[in-house]
């Protein structure tokens, strides 16, 4: 099979060169070497360097061989009987944040949490997480949370702010009390915040989410009578269309849909049978990229995209539609669909109740409710209805409000006016904010009343209707907040405690103590068999929907999206240093947001592929008016994207306050957001846009770490591998000529002996879908450190999985696929053999081992990785040198209370090592020893490794090699000897790591437009 | 009469040495003999937090315990499950669980060798005089010294040799050159020794080599603490708790089983028996430096921290943590896990701690140096055939069974490797 071009963007497309000097230079910096002719003339002559060398010796000679320190043992007065120091404790808990539905099991050590898991009980996320999830344990630590409760921002005691606030409460002259949260999934929550609104008459509780599903509600309502959101089965659909809804990334509850989603991904020779999914969207979406047919269209058209769609399932014809691809691609789609009857699904990301009333249309055509859609089990992901905000919002101002409590949500950041809700929330007598921090609501407050993080918390979850998911603290309080729910409870003069209200309630439902510390212990509660998947009849007006869609305004000559991003989300979460510097899994940007653009787009604002794009960190600084409002931000350009839309990822642009990480990163998009009168529009249908002729500096990974074009990734279509399954790995035939045993035959010298374990790991290409939660994984189990923006600019970051993102064929629509990268644990290590120490070997497991304490920073073994996946401590992020002004500490990593997340079992490294990825080596060490301590072989799937155990769709699959039972061997030896190969095997590196080659569900590749001329000329 | 008890004793031992000698060498034929020191483990591991052999502690004294029970098989019955020998109606049990007014816990997991060991073991003990001083250290000791004697003798030798030859060296120069002078033939004047180049250089490479040795031996000591030995907040012995008293390791350090940690105890496993415990009467304490330790005012110190009232038997105020001197450190850069060497390799603590049980103040008995772990490893034999966890090294079991080699020791299983304790 030819080899396809793979490029990570399109100066590597079009090998400019700058490109070409990049890929030479290993350092993403200038190195301070001075070239000059004398030798005392430059700036640090050698014998200076002779002398701060015997200078530095000398001191540190003296500086060690000081009194050495007293170290003290202090133990327990009275030891708790659950907590053996050294031994994890694991506790079931839930994250619930703004509505998402993850059931959780977080380990701790002594008493402080320091990884989150899927809990695998719940048959609803089976065990998966996202990377926020993942990322959530870092925000328990967050040192801008409030630490005490405050009055007009100065401490006081909770009894002092009860008071006050009951005084407040108690002379509001019949004003009504307004509640404000974000989507709430407690049902004993709920129970409370409605016994409190019941002391006082006329008061309501409003829902606002963030960024909204408004839309999805009052069109359910409307076609169905539910206004809210069925369970979406992915797993069932043959068939996936989906019209801008991220679903494997931002959008409802991804956890839920990559696992779904993932099931129907797998495949191999046997059953060579996949799911298809086609994706419209305005920009590059994590779940475009995965996308077998992507299509797109401007955010002006996402009414008449999916009212041509719902013609074509209703068997017309596509019509208003002026793209030819897009209107072909329609076509396609409505005709898998119908084929796909009852197996086959459209979900949308539209906030328009019109289009998501289409969208129901076409689900009811093809079958889906009852099938993919089900009614019988709603969600509760999201409830915010948007009209209820603006209303509350026009009431504040109109001063009719006459108390504001507000919790989990930050509507002067992200409500689209935002001055106008801090305008009106000045004209109410009393505003409480609950909020962790001093956000931009909150400062706005005179009184906040913090409440804990959920990792404190007790509470219960009901994602969906029956299946609940608990939270239990995991550690006591650190600071002095108190728990939302005790606060409502006390102003509402209740005297019992959270704690006990949950427990009665639940007690009494459940029948019993056992009972109760049964639920705790699992976590999750749901039904003893899954109830049958329930339809709904539609009666919703498709007539009106798409008038109203055809009389919507056109969109002008620049259009605009705003969007979140996989790792930001909202921006609750933008407080995190790891995800703030996860890269982007499109753009494979840190630490910023940014306009996408398309390369034409670009090239219209002084951005010339050649010269620096890409290359250098600093980019054109355009500014962007829409809907009245102007944002200035770097341009981005993202092969993919329509031409003439920009995208905006909202989350950033938060307020000092708002913590070291997320304060000034990035501009605020929400302000661009707009209200159509009845829900909120996520996007502008005419932007202007110029130049600003300044530039600014973004930290882009996409860069770091090329592979010279060498090919590392193998593909093929559906229908070429139901023909010749054999085909996707014709190159490995070369290595035939070895001789008959590659490993053995093609080198002088002998193989290493794995007597018991010889680890190995498979990671599938298919179901791989670049979200980044193991990248987070890892650096939680791990100890990874966070470098920040400016060392990201310099490829300093220190991630030890990165997730290649590569594009292949045309460069407006190209094909998208993401490759883990890790540590191979050669068998053949190229890094092993060039290192000076020996602080880089190999073990009898056939681990790669790196040895910190002996490594002296040569770097020769990165110079010498083939597969770049070795990280040099350019600085001491994390505090590990006894020396404090060796510090370089961008986010807090180094205060002591964010070193509680620290992963006690494994080292952090200082200045001057190297380092990468261990296999986890601490969990299979851990595996190894219960196995032994009990006297029983180890079983297969008891070492995972935390990018493994992260991964929602299961995509990663690790363990014993040499046990011909264990799913690893399995994968390789019987179910994929088709699709396995090794990346660079021809070099003879012998990686430990297999890949299963990635299979598109479409019948041809695109061919780049390049490539057409040529085989038109050729032709 | 204490004499004629003494000398009674004393005959007791030497027949117990007497046979104990006999089974050792005896071993090989008779498999089902008591092993005295496999007991001693079993019985420090499991009943010696209630029993002791001389003493009558939660339960009775054990010494002579062969004696007290009419039936041998009874008495196994007996650890087995003592409830049981009760419900039988059998009087000299009743009679026990009437004294103590508690059931011993039943031992069902014990072997009847195990039990056998453990009498064996309390049958050597019991003959033992209880304060009669240990005589082995002593004796290892002057072994040790001897040898140190033997070194320092060759070193004195050599070096006389030495001068010897420097002087003879000098004489034989001398002669030549009157010898010289003699015979009319011109030789240069001697040159005295410390003028000698030859000798100057020979000099300096000597200083250099042992300076060397010295800098190199100091520098690789950097950060080791053999022999550390802190002064504690609380004077306490180990010698009297695991020692005289016999309380099992694992009874305060039960971490060593189950965590990486062995634990320091936390102060409740403390008051367990100190509620009662409010006096010292064992022999007297001393400090390293030959200060005498008051042990009742060490343990009102543990009463301070506490917060126990010992006249009203209660606890009055807050309990604050004792804040003990770690002497054992290792790197943070090490992994070790306590659990691991206790349990999965059946190491007892005294291979890295010492004869802690005779320690008064602890100190760091191995200087916990990578090369020590190491050659540990390297000599240390795993419970291969007996773990099943190591059945999946097919070729070591199949080199066994073909008598290529005798047993598997730790570095053979990758024992030895780089992340086996770095990561």
């Amino acid at each position: 099979m030819e080899q396809k071009k793979y490029w990570k963007g399109l100066e590597e497309l079009h090998n400019t060169k700058a490109h070409q000097e990049i890929v030479k230079n290993e350092f993403g910096e200038e190195l301070p070497f001075d070239e000059s002719d004398s030798l005392l003339g430059a700036t640090t002559p050698r014998r200076d360097f002779l002398k701060y060398l015997g200078f530095t010796t000398a001191a540190a000679t003296i500086a060690a061989s000081c009194e050495i320190p007293i170290k003290k043992a202090i133990p327990y007065v009275n030891k708790p009987e659950e907590i053996t120091p050294g031994v994890p404790n694991y506790y079931a808990s839930t994250y619930a944040v703004d509505g998402e539905y993850v059931p959780l099991v977080v380990k701790t050590r002594e008493g402080r949490p320091i990884k989150i898991e899927g809990n695998t009980l719940s048959t609803v996320t089976n065990g998966a997480t996202t990377a926020r999830v993942q990322g959530a344990v870092l925000s328990l630590y967050d040192s801008a949370r409030l630490r005490y409760p405050t009055i007009s921002g100065t401490e006081t005691t909770w009894a002092e702010l009860d008071k006050q606030v009951a005084a407040a409460l108690n002379s509001l002259g019949g004003q009504p009390v307004v509640l404000l949260t974000s989507t709430i999934t407690s049902p004993s929550t709920k129970k409370v915040i409605g016994e409190f609104l019941a002391k006082y008459p006329g008061s309501r509780h409003v829902t606002y989410d963030a960024v909204s599903y408004s839309a999805m509600l009052l069109a359910n309502e409307a076609a169905y009578g539910k206004k809210t959101l069925p369970s979406y089965h992915f797993e069932n659909a043959k068939v996936v269309v989906s019209l801008g809804a991220d679903f494997l990334g931002t959008w409802l509850n991804p956890a839920e849909f990559s696992q779904q989603f993932g099931q129907t991904r797998k495949i191999n020779q046997e059953k060579p049978e996949m799911s298809k999914h086609f994706h419209f969207e305005s920009m590059m979406s994590l779940t475009g990229a995965n996308a077998d047919e992507r299509f797109t269209h401007k955010p002006s058209e996402t009414g008449a995209v999916t009212l041509a769609l719902y013609n074509a399932v209703n068997g017309g014809s596509v019509s208003g539609i002026a793209d030819k691809r897009l209107a072909d691609g329609i076509a396609k789609a409505a005709k898998a669909l119908k084929n796909a009857q009852g197996k086959a699904l459209v979900v949308s990301g539209s906030n328009d109740v019109n289009v998501q009333l289409i969208v129901n249309a076409i689900n009811n055509l093809v079958g889906a409710n009852g099938a993919t859609i089900d009614w019988a089990t709603t969600a509760n992901y999201r409830q915010g209805i948007d009209s209820e905000m603006a209303q509350l919002v026009s009431d504040l101002n109109a001063g009719n409000i006459g108390a504001l409590l507000i919790n989990g949500v930050n509507p002067a950041y992200d409500y689209f006016d935002g001055k106008k809700f801090a305008d009106g929330l000045k004209k109410a007598k009393l505003v409480v904010s609950f909020n962790d921090r001093k956000d931009e609501t909150s400062e706005l407050c005179k009184y906040a009343a913090p409440a804990h993080h959920f990792l404190e918390s007790w509470g219960d979850t009901e994602g969906k209707t029956g299946y609940f998911s608990f939270t239990q603290p995991t550690i006591a309080p650190l600071f002095k907040t108190r728990a939302f729910e005790d606060t409502l409870l006390t102003w509402s003069g209740n005297a019992t405690n959270w704690v006990d209200y949950l427990k009665n309630e639940w007690m009494s439902k459940l029948g019993g103590q056992e009972a109760w510390d049964k639920t705790l212990q699992d976590g999750v509660i749901e039904p003893s068999t899954a109830p049958a998947l329930g339809g709904a009849t539609f009666a919703g007006d498709v007539a009106a929907a798409s008038a109203k869609i055809s009389s919507a305004k056109k969109g002008g000559k620049l259009e605009l999206v705003l969007y979140e991003k996989v790792a930001i989300g909202n921006g609750k979460l933008a407080n995190n240093p790891w995800l703030q510097e996860m890269p982007d899994p499109i753009t494979r940007t840190t630490w910023d947001n940014y306009a996408c653009v398309s390369n034409t787009l670009a090239k219209q604002y002084g951005e010339q592929l050649g010269d620096d794009y890409e290359i250098h960190a600093a980019k054109n600084v355009l500014r962007i008016k829409a809907n009245g409002k102007t944002i200035e931000l770097p341009l981005i350009i993202v092969p993919g994207i329509h031409p003439d839309v920009i995208a905006i990822a909202v989350g950033y642009g938060r307020n000092m306050n708002a913590g070291a990480a997320a304060g000034g990163v990035g501009q605020n998009a929400y302000p661009l957001v707009s209200y159509n009168g009845q829900t909120f529009d996520y996007f502008a249908s005419d932007v202007a846009v110029e130049a600003t002729g300044t530039k600014y500096d973004i930290g882009i990974t996409q860069q770091h770490n090329s592979y010279e074009g060498r090919p590392i990734i193998k593909e093929t279509t559906l229908e070429e591998f139901i023909k010749n399954p054999k085909a996707v790995n014709e190159d490995r035939e070369e290595l035939a000529k070895y001789g008959s045993d590659y490993r053995a035959d093609a080198t002088l010298y002998p193989n290493h002996p794995y007597p018991g374990i010889k680890w190995g790991m498979s990671i599938d290409l298919n179901t791989c879908f670049g979200c980044g939660a193991c990248t987070i994984a890892c650096q939680a189990e791990n100890n990874v450190s966070v470098v920040g923006k400016e060392q990201v600019i310099k490829a300093h970051e220190m991630h030890w999985l990165r997730i290649d993102r590569y594009f292949s064929g045309d460069e407006n629509n190209p094909e998208v696929v993401f490759q883990p990268m890790l540590c191979q644990h050669c068998d053949n290590a190229p890094c092993e053999n060039v290192c000076p120490v020996a602080a880089t070997n190999h073990s009898s497991e056939g681990l790669n081992q790196m040895a910190y304490n002996r490594c002296i920073g040569t770097r020769y073994c990165a110079n010498n990785c083939p597969y770049k996946v070795r990280r040099f401590n350019w600085r001491d992020w994390n505090g590990a040198d006894s020396f404090d002004n060796n510090l370089y500490d961008v986010s807090d990593m180094n205060d002591n209370l964010t070193r509680m997340v620290l992963n006690p079992d494994v080292v952090v490294r200082s200045r001057g090592v190297m380092e990468k990825c261990t296999f986890c080596v601490q969990r299979l060490q851990d595996a190894k020893l219960t196995a032994k301590k009990e006297g029983r072989p180890m079983k297969d799937g008891e070492a995972k490794t935390a990018c493994q155990q992260a991964c929602a769709a299961d995509a990663i699959v690790f363990g014993n090699v040499n046990d011909k039972e264990s799913r690893v061997a399995k994968i390789r030896n019987e179910e994929q000897t088709e699709r396995v190969f090794y990346v660079l095997e021809e070099i003879h590196t012998l990686p430990s790591i297999s890949y299963l080659a990635k299979i598109r569900n479409k019948d041809a590749a695109p061919k780049a437009e390049g490539e057409h001329a040529e085989a038109a000329h050729h032709g | 009469m204490y004499r004629r008890v003494s000398i009674r004793l004393r005959k007791q031992l030497v027949s117990v040495l007497i046979l104990c000698a006999g089974l050792v060498l005896s071993v090989s034929t008779t498999v089902q003999a008591a092993d005295p020191a496999k007991g001693k483990a079993l019985f420090q591991a499991n009943c010696a937090s209630c029993h002791n052999v001389h003493k009558q502690l939660t339960g009775p004294a054990l010494k002579g315990v062969e004696d007290r029970w009419s039936d041998k098989k009874l008495l196994h019955q007996w650890i087995h499950n003592s409830s049981s020998v009760i419900a039988s109606g059998d009087p000299y049990a009743n009679a026990l669980f009437k004294q103590f007014n508690q059931v011993m816990p039943a031992f069902p997991a014990f072997t009847d060798e195990d039990i056998d060991n453990i009498l064996g073991y309390i049958a050597v003990e019991g003959a033992r005089d209880p304060n009669a001083k240990a005589a082995t250290p002593g004796a290892g000791g002057a072994a040790a010294e001897e040898g140190g004697d033997n070194s320092l003798l060759f070193g004195i030798i050599t070096l006389v040799l030495a001068v010897v030859a420097l002087i003879l060296m000098q004489i034989n120069s001398n002669l030549n050159k009157l010898a010289g002078d003699k015979e009319g033939v011109a030789t240069p004047e001697p040159v005295p020794f410390y003028k000698n180049k030859a000798y100057i250089a020979l000099g300096v490479i000597v200083l250099f080599m042992i300076g060397g040795y010295f800098t190199i031996q100091g520098a690789i000591g950097l950060g080791r603490q053999k022999d550390y030995m802190p002064e504690q907040p609380i004077h306490y012995s180990h010698k009297v708790h695991a020692g005289i008293n016999q309380i099992s390791c694992l009874y305060c350090h039960a971490g060593a089983e189950k965590s990486k940690h062995a634990m320091i105890p936390s102060e409740n496993i403390c008051m367990n028996c100190h509620k009662v415990i409010n006096e010292y009467h064992g022999p007297d304490l001393f400090t390293a430096e030959g200060k005498k330790i008051n042990g009742s005012a060490e343990i009102a110190k543990l009463y301070d921290y506490v917060g126990w009232d010992a006249e009203a038997k209660k606890y009055t105020k807050p309990g604050k943590p004792i804040e003990w001197t770690k002497i054992h450190n290792l790197p943070d850069h090490v992994y070790f896990n306590h659990s691991q060497h206790v349990v999965a390799g059946k190491q007892q603590c005294q291979t890295c701690h010492g004869n802690i049980q005779d320690m008064d103040e602890v100190h760091q008995f191995a200087d916990l140096s990578m090369g020590w772990c190491i050659n540990c490893h390297r000599t240390t034999k795993v419970q291969f055939a007996d773990n099943k966890y190591y059945s999946i090294f097919e070729k070591f079991h199949q080199e066994v069974k073909d008598g290529k080699i005798d047993s598997v020791t730790v570095e053979m299983v990758g024992g030895t490797e780089c992340q086996k304790c770095h990561y």
